[in-house]
């Protein structure tokens, strides 16, 4: 997997599962590693890491087109690595460095790909909702048959941003799926504390679009329901809301050690682990030889380590950097 | 007197303004079980309990609108917004509703609400948490803004802040909230708004700053053997004093305005504007802004600490100034910025 185009990661996790669980893998090894860089303190500033969620940011890059658009967080590693971004472009942009997708000028919370068709990703909460509703509104006076996708968090939710957002886009019937990841939890508050009904999917009756609960935790599930959203948004019915139950196993950004969690939480989470759980799965099903899961960890771990090196021994963004892009050209 | 952190001075004041007066609330999100995500009101949940000390889901539209309607109807709230960028999803309920209650009414209505808001670059948040964004407070007339500089600073104005019958926002710079320093608590440590402090004296020229430039304007002075500096840290933004700012550089002949923000339009125009035209005639050197450059904030230590103005900019720009009696070009010239 050593030396593939962004673009080759991409369309790989199209028809392929076991593609699939190496990105997963993938996704957790660079999220552990990340982590273990802000700990050391070799990192300025924070991160938002996403280990236990990589089953919803991959079902959405294995049927998601390139020319779709995809509006994502600050906690969007994952999401990144799934949609094709390579470790070095992501890395480079946590460490500050020229090799960053952004030149290293902007950090952990902010990646960029216009090929894979990820806008910037958003800092501010509810703020990608709507810009995902905007793309949309593109393909649908273009004329393509184009969508978007707009990922946000559980806590994102009760934001004004959410319910203007699906409101514009289901009366204007726009192509766009809103992925509410529902990791349980916004910054230290459980769900449940700041949001008065169990299931986000809800939500989406008081904007007469269906609203889906979907698994999160199982790859073909988040891809099954990925996909029928997007028939349906392609062919003009407009907007779904899909709401993928899904975990944070770390805390939410580098300095919380997530000690509110109730006793057990994680454990019984862990359980259903997205990645244990499909890889048992492509085993059963033969997709998976005896030993290759493990060649699979070992490849990724190496892959991942490689990519660090590379990034360590690369420049650092200069101060040139901070003047480039303010203002495009006219 | 305690030695505290600015984070400690902050819950300390707000802790004291709760025991006095009951109707003073405090909500935001993850303020009240976590104690604040910079632990600016931690303990105020154990003592005050849950009715008084509230999270509240991420919706700073919704909550700083309850301030407005609760201050106007008998509380005195005080909402946390975590990094000022979030006010941007609520600028509405600050500058447009609650500003202009008191007007609105008559003179019935007040609005006597709090908004905390922690601003500013230096810890690697990137250019969508570390801005300071005085000017979109700035010209709504209505609304107070104050500007921490730290501990007591932090605690003082903060005590005013809750008391004032106005809607009072109180920016605190994110750097400074662990940093150390004597803080006296009760009625001796509250600072008035509207008053600035002298915090050094100086003959040759006068340096006017905020927040987390106060330190680094401090440490300018403190390092010049060629000309004495008098520091003044400005503490109010709106309403600033002008008369004690004016009678200081009068004196002094030379004002330099040390500012986090960049160039362009930040608050330090204003007092330059004001001050440049009272003493038309009488100054030794035009004002001169020491600012960030007009660029969103980078991410990185190096240009992090290169954006902001820091202890040898303001000194060869001070330095600059008095050997020749005119404006330095800013560092940014000739660095590859275009504007
Ligand atoms: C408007 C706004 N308010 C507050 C924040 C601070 N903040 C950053 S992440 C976060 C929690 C978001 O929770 P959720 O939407 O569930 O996403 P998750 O972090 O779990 O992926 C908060 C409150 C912000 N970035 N923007
Ligand atoms: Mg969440």
């Amino acid at each position: 997997m050593g030396d593939r185009t962004k673009m080759e990661r991409r369309l790989a996790l199209a028809a392929d599962r076991v593609a699939r669980y190496e990105r997963m893998v993938e996704i957790r090894a660079f999220e552990d590693r990340v982590q273990g860089l802000f700990a050391e303190g070799v990192v300025h500033g924070t991160t938002h890491t996403a280990q236990g969620q990589e089953a919803v940011a991959v079902g959405i890059a294995a049927v998601a087109r390139p020319t779709d658009t995809v509006t994502c967080t600050y906690r969007g590693h994952g999401m990144g690595l799934a949609l094709g971004m390579t470790p070095e472009s992501i890395l480079g942009e946590i460490m500050g460095r020229e090799m960053g997708c952004i030149g290293g000028i902007a950090g952990s919370m902010h990646l960029v790909d216009k090929e894979l068709g990820l806008l910037p990703t958003f800092a501010i909460i509810g703020a990608g909702i709507p810009v995902a509703a905007g793309a949309a509104l593109t393909a649908q006076v273009k004329g393509t048959d184009d969508a978007a996708i707009g990922v946000f968090g559980d806590g994102a939710s009760n934001i004004g941003a959410f319910h203007e957002g699906l409101n514009l886009a289901a009366i204007w019937k726009l192509p766009v799926v809103f992925v509410c990841e529902n990791n349980q939890y916004g910054e230290y508050s459980r769900i449940n504390l700041t949001t008065p009904i169990e299931d986000l999917a809800d939500r989406a009756v008081s904007y007469g679009i269906p609203g889906i609960m979907v698994d999160g935790q199982d790859p073909d599930a988040t891809v099954k329901a990925v996909s029928e959203a997007l028939d349906r948004a392609r062919s003009g019915e407009g907007p779904t809301l899909l709401e993928m139950k899904t975990y944070r196993y770390a805390g939410h950004s580098r300095a919380d050690k997530a000690e509110y969690r109730p006793e057990g939480e994680f454990e019984r989470w862990f359980q259903r682990d997205p990645i244990n759980t499909f890889r048992a799965r492509l085993e059963s099903e033969g997709l998976l030889a005896e030993g290759q899961a493990d060649e699979v960890d070992r490849q990724v771990a190496a892959r991942i380590e490689a990519a660090m090196e590379t990034v360590k021994a690369s420049p650092p963004a200069g101060v040139d950097a901070m003047f480039r892009n303010i203002y495009a050209p006219v | 007197m305690a030695r505290m952190r600015m984070n400690q001075a902050v819950a300390a004041a707000l802790g004291d303004e709760m025991r006095q007066d009951p109707t003073v609330v405090v909500f935001g999100e993850d303020v009240a079980a976590a104690g604040g995500p910079f632990k600016t009101s931690d303990g105020l949940l154990e003592e005050f309990g849950p009715l008084r000390v509230r999270d509240t889901p991420i919706s700073e539209m919704g909550f700083l609108g309850m301030a407005v309607g609760a201050a106007a109807s008998g509380l005195r709230p005080v909402a946390e917004i975590m990094f000022i960028e979030f006010l941007g999803v609520a600028l509405d309920q600050v500058v447009t509703e609650a500003a202009k209650f008191h007007f609105l009414s008559n003179g019935v209505f007040t609005c006597p609400m709090v908004v905390r808001a922690s601003v500013g670059a230096g810890l690697g948040f990137g250019c969508q948490h570390s801005q300071t964004f005085e000017n979109w407070l700035n010209n709504a007339p209505g609304l107070k803004m104050a500007v921490a500089s730290g501990p007591q600073s932090a605690y003082g104005l903060m005590r005013s802040a809750i008391r004032d019958p106005n809607p009072v926002v109180v920016l605190e710079p994110r750097a400074l909230y662990g940093g150390r320093g004597p803080v006296t608590r009760g009625e001796e440590g509250i600072i008035p708004l509207g008053e600035i402090a002298r915090v050094r004296e100086g003959d040759d020229v006068t340096i006017v700053t905020a927040g987390a430039m106060l330190r680094v304007a401090m440490a300018a002075a403190k390092s010049s053997d060629n000309w004495s500096a008098e520091v003044i840290d400005l503490q109010t933004l709106i309403p600033w004093d002008r008369d004690a700012v004016v009678s200081a550089v009068r004196r002094t002949g030379r004002l330099v305005i040390v500012e986090e923000s960049p160039y362009t339009s930040g608050w330090g125009t204003e007092i330059s504007a004001y001050v440049g035209s009272r003493l038309f005639g009488e100054l030794k050197a035009p004002v001169l802004r020491v600012t960030c450059p007009d660029v969103p904030v980078p991410f990185g230590r190096e240009l992090e600490l290169r954006y902001m103005p820091n202890k040898e900019y303001v000194t060869d720009q001070i330095d600059q100034l008095m050997a020749t009696g005119r404006v330095p070009e800013p560092w940014w010239v000739g660095e590859g910025s275009r504007v």
